[in-house]
């Protein structure tokens, strides 16, 4: 009882700090379109949609995310066992109860399946998106954990359920449920009662103390999108991918420009009645993006599906659109509340800064601090990584934001693109051509009649 | 092929005369600036507008009228830069009361399309492969049955703005299919495309370092698709396992084959990969309408 209020109350307290975290982002209004989010919902998060892209991780994938669910109704029996002294409670759904004990065994074991290939794929086979240098260090280390405690979990669960099973043999008494699997471990254990029933418990704490504390771990790591993926569905955008936001203020002040007559809409003010200092043109630091943008960032499985097809990434830039939603993550953490675990993965420090340069909190900015210029110019807006990422995570959104800050209020392009700005004010076109040769292409045109 | 009887000189219908008449076209082409100043690109604009002469579309052009949408300003963060143009095109839009645009640059097509709403610009808004797949479908082009492409091996490149921007994969493909040639598919297509590397201002600047340019390693599965080669399939970095579609059958990389583009930015991209590969001898880069164009015959 005490450690379920425990585990439930710390994890309540983290969520809230997360939940502050995200809402330091800019407001963006997503309300509306109700069903079409949870359609989506639906689809994407509970239907996994877009991981069938990639068949192998996909079925992989499935087994687990089954298992969890499926596992979750006996963690639900355990708990009120733990409770209220009963045993098995739920038993008394009869064939139904042998269904649900049965299916829990097997997908156990495919569980266990599942994650030693996994931990294979991503630690000897090494597919290509589970390497980078965003990958060194804490994630890499979080993402191995993540497999480690799922076997512990399942070896907790054939445990206790085992050492039950034996249990009730011995005392010629019928345990109800079905076990394929932990029926074939009996054997293992010993017929030594006091021994069996100790079994039986560890298992039993092993298991909910486990869980627990798995809950509390998920804020400081990627497997949160367990949870994140869910609302960070139902918030994606549901407009064409290509479309980029506009910045209203942009508008307001070229619509003046145009006829000065526009009324432009007084600035905010604070809650004071105090004019509010002007939010700078694109984003600088985490409290510059969206609010959604940091909602991506909680729900990021660090999966890699997005570096893995993003054409500069590929071929070889600094570019790799899962390390800025990681940078997103971490910077909003070591500028606001930090999860239990916590460590910003400062990878690269060489590529970002001088060694000796040292860096507060507070010029320790997600453009610069964390994401270089180089990483951001590199980006194709090829839309590929929004695609692939099978949690409506948009990476590129973050990358234009960071942009206009540079252009905007650092003028800090490359030359090249300077030199391009200055040919559309002049000629009207990104060349140096001039604006006169524009209908040249129609000069002696000519087509052939048909008889 | 239809049989040709002569040749008929085409006076560009220019938006402010027909204004002057009182007339109003059907469809105001939207050429933009590649289709307008890059020379290889000029191509692709006369070819279309043949296809419009031929079928007898009520067409017109801004010609010196029209200006930068502002897509590379707005890719490249300079917002400021891309309303201004914006306001200013929509202006001119709105000036001649235009309903219906239709433009051979996906970039184009997705910045008026998606992007001008907002400012005060609603228009339908249709790039070239859907109005081709629309006059085919309606049989007013592609009666003659391809002819001259039969049988080529041609690859389709997805243009970034046209594809995963807008979800339009099939209408260039349809557009394709009237030709009755040999067509095979790369291994990353469709949504899973990959880039030509010109899209986000690229297309302006020098790219950073890296190992290779985005161009190259797309032209290399566009030739490995062509020649059917399954190895250098495999050496593609990006290429994993559950998102590759069957291989071509392999052939002689010594005939000649076609890699079709519907973007004036990806046949930059893709005609200068195959002279980086030297395959210039033997692989050409098409837009789509031009393959039309030289299908009906009209010069
Ligand atoms: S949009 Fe940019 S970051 Fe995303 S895959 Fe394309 S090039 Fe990479
Ligand atoms: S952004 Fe999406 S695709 Fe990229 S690593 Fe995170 S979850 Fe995976």
């Amino acid at each position: 009882m005490l450690v379920a209020v425990a585990g439930f109350g710390l994890f309540a307290w983290q969520a809230r700090k997360i939940r502050a975290n995200i809402l330091v982002g800019r407001d963006r209004d997503m309300s509306g379109n109700v069903s079409e989010r949870l359609s989506k919902t639906l689809l994407v998060a509970f239907g996994q949609q877009k991981m069938f892209k990639r068949l192998t991780p996909a079925f992989l994938h499935l087994i687990v995310y089954v298992g969890f669910i499926v596992i979750n109704v006996e963690v639900i029996e355990i708990m009120i066992d733990g409770l209220f002294g009963t045993h098995r409670v739920l038993s008394f759904l009869g064939p139904l109860y042998s269904l649900l004990v049965g299916a829990n065994e097997i997908l156990g074991a495919l569980v266990i399946v599942a994650v030693v290939a996994f931990w294979w794929r991503r630690n000897v086979g090494v597919v290509r998106r589970f390497t980078g240098p965003e990958l060194r260090m804490w994630p890499k280390l979080d993402a191995n954990i993540i497999l480690y405690v799922e076997v512990i979990l399942m070896v907790a669960l054939y445990t206790m359920n085992s050492a039950d099973l034996k249990l009730h043999q011995l005392e010629g008494v019928e345990l109800p449920g079905a076990y394929p699997i932990s029926s074939l471990l009996t054997g293992l254990l010993p017929a030594n009662v006091a021994v069996l029933h100790g079994l039986e418990r560890l298992g039993w704490w092993a298991h909910i103390v486990g869980i627990l504390l798995f809950l509390n771990y998920l804020p400081s790591s990627k497997h949160f999108h367990i949870i994140m993926a869910f609302p960070n569905v139902y918030y994606s955008r549901l407009v064409p991918q290509g479309q980029f936001s506009n910045v209203d203020s942009i508008t307001h002040e070229v619509k003046a420009m145009m006829d000065p007559s526009y009324q432009v809409p007084p600035p905010a003010t604070n809650p004071d009645g105090s004019v509010a200092a002007p939010t700078p043109f694109g984003a600088k630091d985490v409290d510059d993006l969206a609010w959604t943008t940091l909602l991506n960032s909680y729900s990021c499985t660090e999966c890699g599906r997005c570096t893995a097809v993003c054409p500069a990434n590929i071929t070889g830039k600094l570019l790799s659109p899962r390390k800025i939603i990681m940078d997103t993550r971490d910077r909003v953490e070591e500028k606001y509340n930090a999860p239990l675990i916590f460590q910003p993965n400062l990878y690269g420090t060489e590529a970002k800064h001088a060694e000796t340069e040292v860096l507060s909190k507070e010029n320790h900015t997600l453009l610069r601090g964390y994401v270089t210029p180089e990483e951001l110019w590199a980006c194709t807006t090829c839309n590929a990584c929004v695609e692939a990422c099978p949690v409506n995570i948009n990476p590129l959104e973050s990358i234009i934001e960071m942009r206009r800050f540079l252009v905007l209020e650092e003028s800090a392009a490359p030359n090249s693109l300077n030199v391009m700005f200055s040919n559309i004010e002049n000629n009207g076109a990104p060349w140096a051509f001039s604006p006169s040769d524009r209908f040249n292409w129609a000069d002696e045109l000519f087509v052939a009649e048909k008889a | 092929m239809a049989e040709q009887t002569a040749t008929r000189q085409i006076t560009v219908p220019l938006m402010a005369d027909l204004a002057a008449k009182g007339e109003e076209p059907e469809i105001l082409f939207w050429v933009g600036c590649a289709g307008a100043f890059d020379d290889r690109y000029k191509r692709v604009t006369r070819a279309f507008v043949r296809i419009l002469e031929h079928v007898g579309v009520k067409y017109a052009v801004l010609g010196m009228e029209e200006t930068c949408t502002g897509d590379p300003a707005k890719r490249a963060g300079n917002e400021f830069l891309f309303q201004m143009q914006a306001m200013q095109n929509i202006t001119t839009f709105e000036g001649y009361g235009v309903k219906k645009i239709v433009t051979a640059c996906p970039h184009c097509f997705n910045t008026i399309k998606n992007e001008y709403p907002a400012l005060g610009g609603n228009y339908e808004v249709i790039h070239h492969s859907t109005f081709l797949q629309q006059l085919i479908n309606e049989g007013r082009v592609g009666m003659a049955g391809g002819g001259e492409f039969k049988g080529q091996r041609i690859t389709f490149h997805d243009s970034c703005y046209l594809g995963r921007s807008n979800n339009i994969y099939e209408a260039p493909r349809d557009v394709l299919a009237a030709l009755d040639a040999d067509l095979v598919e790369m291994k990353r297509s469709k949504a899973n495309g990959l880039c030509c590397g010109a899209g986000g201002a690229q297309m302006w600047k020098e790219p950073e370092p890296g190992k290779k340019d985005i161009n190259v390693e797309r032209t290399e599965e566009a030739l490995a698709a062509l020649d059917g080669n399954a190895a250098a399939l495999a050496s593609l970095n990006g290429v994993e396992s559950g998102n590759a579609g069957a291989t071509p059958a392999p052939r002689n990389g010594q005939q000649s084959s076609i890699i079709a583009v519907s973007c004036p930015f990806c046949m930059t991209m893709m005609s200068d990969g195959v002279k980086n590969k030297e395959r210039e001898n033997n692989v050409q880069v098409f837009d789509i309408a031009e393959l039309i164009a030289t299908a009906e015959g009209l010069g």
